[in-house]
């Protein structure tokens, strides 16, 4: 078969024909992944909430909350025991002054206000760096910059540098002001809102 | 053309990245550790061979001023098809991966291909060349990325070779990229040379 000639009609045809090849198939691709790409999501959401916080019987319904310095909102997932009762809150937040910008975190609270866990959820830090946020914070054997139980209740988290209690990660002190900004923010949220939330359970209620 | 040669090109003789220096922006950004490395090359692998097979069996019904952006959308689907497809079943490499993946789309190794053989080769040959390409490419990434995180960090595909302490981390960021890479480049062309 020869070549088309590059008459108008003929680039109009082909382009019409192949961009409509294209875009039939990815919507089919798209109806076809969608569930599963849907599920994958969830599934990551809700392992990362049951690994931040200490057992819990169910998820109460979830809900977003404006942090105290009027910035985005954040999503608050609390659990509840087997009566109803929330018994902690995980919090997904975030903060924007990462070295690589947007940092997203997932953060557990108990009943008291303890950090119960957290896991970091997306970040563009720098690899064998910032990167280090997830395992560095949660070494236990460093009490230092081991952040898992400590309270917030006596003032925000900051690292050493800023006249904080909380070791930076070497070299990367900008992602670990970012993390600890992160965790803050989260304080801030339920802190203010708790007697919002049990009002707005009670309301459920009725 | 002897399909054999035509496959096994991509590997030293003309390999995109290390003897065409073609694609180097997803290479240096990709190989930070061995495991990243090499699932981008096989992700570029999978469009290439696509790509190159939709190409050459289009290229007579595309006429000549048109082509490149039939071209470029023929590759843009594969991309958004491999993409969706990542998303739904390998969740946790394509968010390591993440930017990278789009931007599959813009690699000149896949376009390059698609221009200077796919658009003048049969369909069976262009899918060889995309294969054999698209594993030099993967090869080098795994190399390149191989190293970087065994100076880097002391691993390799997170086994712990020697403590992480002693690593040099440069090599994990983007100079060490092109440090490594350079010596990759002058090793391969050492290989071509003796050859020729």
């Amino acid at each position: 078969m020869a070549k088309l000639e590059s008459s108008f009609k003929n680039m109009v045809l082909s382009l019409l024909g192949i961009t409509f090849v294209a875009s039939a198939a990815l919507g089919l691709v798209n109806n076809a992944t969608k569930p599963a790409i849907e599920k994958a999501e969830i599934k990551q959401k809700s392992d990362a909430i049951s690994a931040v916080l200490p057992k819990f019987d169910k998820l109460g319904k979830e809900y977003q909350a404006m942090p105290k310095d009027g910035s985005e909102c954040v999503d608050v997932f609390p659990a509840l025991n087997a009566s109803g009762e929330v018994i902690a809150n995980a919090v997904k937040t975030y903060s924007y002054n990462g070295f690589g910008g947007y940092i997203e975190v997932m953060v557990g609270f108990d009943k008291e206000g303890n950090v119960s866990g957290y896991q970091v959820l997306k970040h563009a830090e720098t690899p064998g760096l910032g990167s280090k946020m997830g395992e560095w914070f949660s070494n236990e054997s460093k009490t230092k910059q081991y952040v898992i139980g400590r309270s917030l209740k006596d003032g925000q988290l900051k690292v050493a540098k800023d006249g904080g209690q909380i070791d930076a990660i070497t070299a990367a002190t900008i992602s670990s002001r970012a993390f600890l900004e992160s965790i803050n923010r989260a304080y801030s949220v339920l802190n203010d809102q708790f007697d919002g939330v049990t009002s707005a359970t009670k309301h459920e209620g009725e | 053309m002897n399909q054999w040669k035509n496959f096994t090109k991509g590997f030293l003789k003309e390999n995109p990245i290390l003897v065409l220096l073609l694609g180097n922006c997803p290479t240096l950004g990709t190989t930070g550790s061995a495991i990243n490395g090499l699932s981008m090359g096989l992700a570029t692998t999978f469009v290439l061979i696509f790509s190159n097979m939709a190409i050459s069996s289009i290229k007579n019904i595309v006429p000549d001023k048109v082509r490149i952006p039939a071209y470029v959308v023929v590759i843009a689907a594969f991309v958004s098809i491999l993409q969706m497809v990542m998303q739904a079943f390998v969740p946790e490499l394509y968010k390591s991966l993440g930017l990278f993946i789009p931007l599959i789309v813009v690699n000149c190794i896949v376009l390059g291909r698609a221009e200077a053989f796919a658009s003048k080769n049969n369909v069976f040959s262009s899918a060889i060349d995309g294969l054999g390409m698209g594993l030099g490419f993967a090869m080098a990434l795994l190399v390149l990325g191989s190293v970087r995180e065994l100076l880097g960090t002391g691993k390799i595909f997170n086994i712990a070779v020697y403590p992480e302490q002693y690593g040099m981390l440069a090599f994990v960021l983007a100079p060490g990229a092109f440090i490594a890479l350079g010596y990759i480049i002058a090793i391969v062309n050492k290989i071509n040379k003796k050859k020729a």
